[in-house]
């Protein structure tokens, strides 16, 4: 019997996506929670290069990155399809895939830890990408469809991890239902889906998480005085990112 | 018959990897020279998202971002193959191209470009990269085995411009004395006998890139 199991940690959407694949397919796993301040042998052996979660054991052999992983699932086991069949389909599906994760998600995670100017800025790139978005979703309950597709857990972040963040650190009107009300349909169906209600953290547990695993690194702010009254002002309760650890 | 256009800048190895697969395979297509600094309406039309090159249309549905592209043409037509069969060793080609995408290519391209402290940034990355790739590449003769593939496709940046990039900068990451395997490989690819047909001419782009070191602009 195949000997499956997942490094991760508990607050990552990466993670996350990762579990709800294998669930989908009925896949039994071991998971395995990685503290990402103080990282695991296992986690150092099996990901050298990035040393990051979420990581995919499948019989003692790793991968890694979210997406690599969740096609390696989608080919390896049989059940209900992560990607769609027909190679057109999937070639649009592998785009948005990109196009989520290098236009969209950076700089909507970036706004939430920056002010002032770099933020407006932050901000105006995530809108553009945001709005093709908007364009692909409309007339779809969700990007796979009727149900859940690679795409779907690609945005992830979007759905759910983005609007908490969001209004934790007190940024607004970046992904607002007037400027992007498919999106926002599309958000709450995704959020509210049985199956992936199961399988997301709670939204305290994540709060809790912002709180204390990243540290004020508020000397960056401090420096500029204006920065740092500004941020402080904005969000006492928040504090500039240092890194973040899952890919 | 199934009509197949290739929207590309003769210069892009972006587009160089996406016409090497469709030759790979010996699909027939018609080449569309896409002038960069004045976008004809038909490409913007296929492309209205990126608005980037190369862009691959089949039977009138267009296809983008050159990775992408390369698996349609993977799984579309028969031939030799570009990705591997067995999964793991596709995660681990994807795993590669990613890599070498995002660590590689993307830093060596800015450090010649930057200047200063944000040169010396890019390079201090790009070497960190450079030395996982060099590991990777020890014993074989292409990432793809014996044959080419996925990889190697997507690192033909790092074989071909990257080195004319150097020569035209006069800045060197990517030396022989440094990264010895990646040298050898670099050789190997680009004097491949089916890669070199579907290399633009070396002095061309080493024209291309010295006028765009003068004129601060790439088109």
């Amino acid at each position: 019997m195949a000997e499956v199991k997942v490094i991760g940690s508990w607050s990552s959407p990466y993670t996350r996506k990762v579990e709800m694949a294998l669930k989908m397919k009925g896949v039994e796993y071991d998971y395995i929670e990685e503290d990402l301040k103080n990282k695991s042998p296992l986690l150092l052996q099996h990901n050298p290069i990035h040393k990051k979660v979420p990581v995919l054991l499948h019989n003692g052999k790793p991968i890694v990155e979210s997406m690599v992983i969740l096609e390696y699932i989608d080919e390896v086991w049989e059940g209900p399809a992560i990607l769609p069949k027909d190679p057109y389909d999937r070639a649009m599906a592998r785009f948005w895939v990109k196009f989520i994760d290098d236009k969209c998600i950076p700089p909507m995670w970036k706004a939430c830890w920056s002010v002032g100017e770099e933020q407006e800025k932050l901000k105006e790139e995530a809108k553009q990408g945001l709005k093709f978005l908007e364009n692909e979703i409309k007339g779809k309950k969700l990007f796979g469809g009727d149900n859940i597709g690679i795409v779907d857990h690609a945005a992830n972040f979007i759905a759910y991890w983005f609007p908490i963040t969001a209004d934790f650190v007190g940024l607004q009107r970046l992904m607002t239902e007037e400027e992007f009300p498919n999106l926002y349909r599309w958000a709450d169906d995704y959020c509210s889906h049985t199956f992936v209600k199961e399988n997301l953290p709670d939204k305290d547990g994540y709060i809790a998480i912002l709180k204390s695993r990243y540290r004020s690194i508020i000397i960056w702010h401090y420096l500029s005085l204006i920065n740092y009254v500004t941020f402080l002002v904005r969000s006492p309760h928040a504090f500039p990112i240092y890194e973040y650890e899952f890919k | 018959m199934s009509e197949v256009k290739l929207f590309g800048a003769w210069f892009s190895p972006y587009v160089k990897r996406v016409e090497m697969a469709l030759n790979l395979k010996g699909v027939e297509y018609e080449y569309i020279e896409e002038d960069l600094k004045n976008k004809s309406p038909l490409f913007l039309q296929y492309n209205p998202i990126t608005k980037l090159v190369p862009v691959l249309v089949h039977n009138g549905k267009p296809i983008f971002e050159s990775t992408v592209i390369l698996e349609y043409i993977d799984e579309t037509w028969e031939g030799p193959s570009i990705f591997p069969k067995d999964p793991y060793d596709r995660a681990m080609s994807r795993f590669w191209a990613k890599f070498v995408e995002d660590k590689c290519s993307d830093p060596l391209w800015k450090a010649c470009w930057a200047a200063g402290e944000e040169r010396e940034k890019a390079k201090k990355e790009a070497e960190e990269a450079l030395k996982i790739l060099e590991n990777e590449i020890k014993g074989k003769k292409f990432f793809g085995g014996d044959n080419i593939g996925l990889v190697d496709y997507v690192a033909n940046y790092i074989a071909f411009w990257i080195p004319l990039l150097q020569d035209v900068v006069g800045f060197h990451i990517l030396t022989q004395d440094k990264f010895p395997n990646i040298w050898k490989w670099c050789y190997e690819l680009c004097n491949d006998s089916f890669v070199k047909k579907n290399l633009p001419e070396k002095e061309k782009v080493s024209s291309g890139l010295k006028r765009a070191v003068e004129t601060g602009s790439l088109y």
